[in-house]
């Protein structure tokens, strides 16, 4: 990609993200509006997916939720995405943890990696 | 007031705007332009001025008529050259800047340039004809049809839509709005997609009707 595009998107980039990365366990503090009020909520669960570089980048978190799986992609660099807290590193061998979705309960548990 | 300015397609990325909501964006480095000539209605019978973009790489050969016609402004032998209207009486004359701060944020501009060649085209990509089934039976996938029957009027009528070359036409996209001007680089972001693909000349022009918005 072109360097001014680049340099176009610097602009927007949020540079206090702290790094995450796939297989960890986060609590995403998502931004809802109600109206005119405002709340953080919090949506926790393990990134199973990373895409995309520079602005256009996001990430996939998933949660089993009363035994049904959520997946929610956020943008990386959106405003509405607070703030991404680590709870603990997961030993992951791949990029992208789809076969989780075809696992349940204990198989579906990412093993922390250890220091 | 000088109407517009000639840039180049850089590329097209995303940006957030102050709800947190994505919008597409294309970004086009727009100038900077010399004013190469200055046409009058006595002279030239309307009033425009000829831009020439200032590129990094400056063109190699140049002729001798094409240098003549340059001499007036002072500038080197450019390679783009476009019209734009400008009215009110204009103090600009040969050989001054037109830069990106003609516009401004959240202003709405035409953005005009040349599409993308599609090559030779059937009818259903081309103007949008539904075509047949592709199976159980049918004997009509993608072809036009009738066009022309053979008692009446047993000829093509002139204009009927065939299959043909599509793009690499002269597009106009109408009000596109302005999200950032940066005047240091002569770069203009606007939101939306742009004619031509990237590196592509483009004429970045102030919208002719009055918008509503700020």
């Amino acid at each position: 990609m072109s360097n001014l595009v680049r340099a176009i998107e610097e602009k927007y980039m949020r540079q206090d993200i702290e790094p995450f990365r796939v297989g960890d366990t986060v609590k995403v503090h998502v931004l809802i509006r109600e109206g005119d009020k405002e709340r953080i909520q919090i949506f926790k669960g393990d990134v199973i997916a990373k895409r995309g570089s520079g602005l256009g980048a996001t990430f996939t978190v998933r949660k089993v939720s009363y035994g049904v799986g959520v997946e929610r992609i956020f943008p990386l660099h959106s405003k509405m995405v607070k703030k991404v807290e680590v709870v603990r590193h997961g030993k992951v061998r791949r990029a992208k943890l789809y076969y989780l979705r075809q696992l349940k309960g204990k198989a579906a548990k990412l093993k922390e990696e250890q220091q | 007031m000088v109407e517009g300015i000639i840039g180049r397609k850089v590329g097209m990325t995303q940006v957030f705007d102050e709800e947190g909501n994505v919008i597409p964006v294309t970004i086009i480095k727009a100038g900077p332009c010399t004013v190469i000539q200055k046409k009058t209605r006595e002279k030239d019978g309307y009033e425009a001025l000829q831009l020439g973009l200032v590129e990094d790489r400056p063109r190699k050969k140049t002729r001798k008529p094409e240098a003549g016609h340059f001499q007036k402004s002072g500038s080197p032998v450019l390679k783009v050259l476009k019209e734009v209207k400008y009215h009110g009486p204009l103090e600009i004359k040969e050989g001054d800047q037109v830069l990106v701060d003609l516009f401004e944020v959240g202003e709405k501009v035409h953005v005009i340039g040349l599409s993308k060649g599609k090559g030779f085209q059937g009818v259903v990509r081309r103007h949008g004809f539904a075509g047949g089934d592709a199976a159980h039976g049918s004997m009509f996938h993608r072809a036009p049809g009738s066009i022309g029957a053979s008692s009446f009027p047993s000829r093509v009528l002139k204009g009927t839509r065939m299959g043909g070359r599509m793009g690499g036409d002269r597009v106009t996209v109408r009000n596109l709005k302005v999200i950032q001007v940066d005047k240091e680089n002569n770069l203009l972001v606007v939101e939306g997609a742009v004619p031509g693909a990237s590196g592509g000349v483009v004429l970045v022009r102030k919208s002719a009707f009055k918008t509503k918005t700020s």
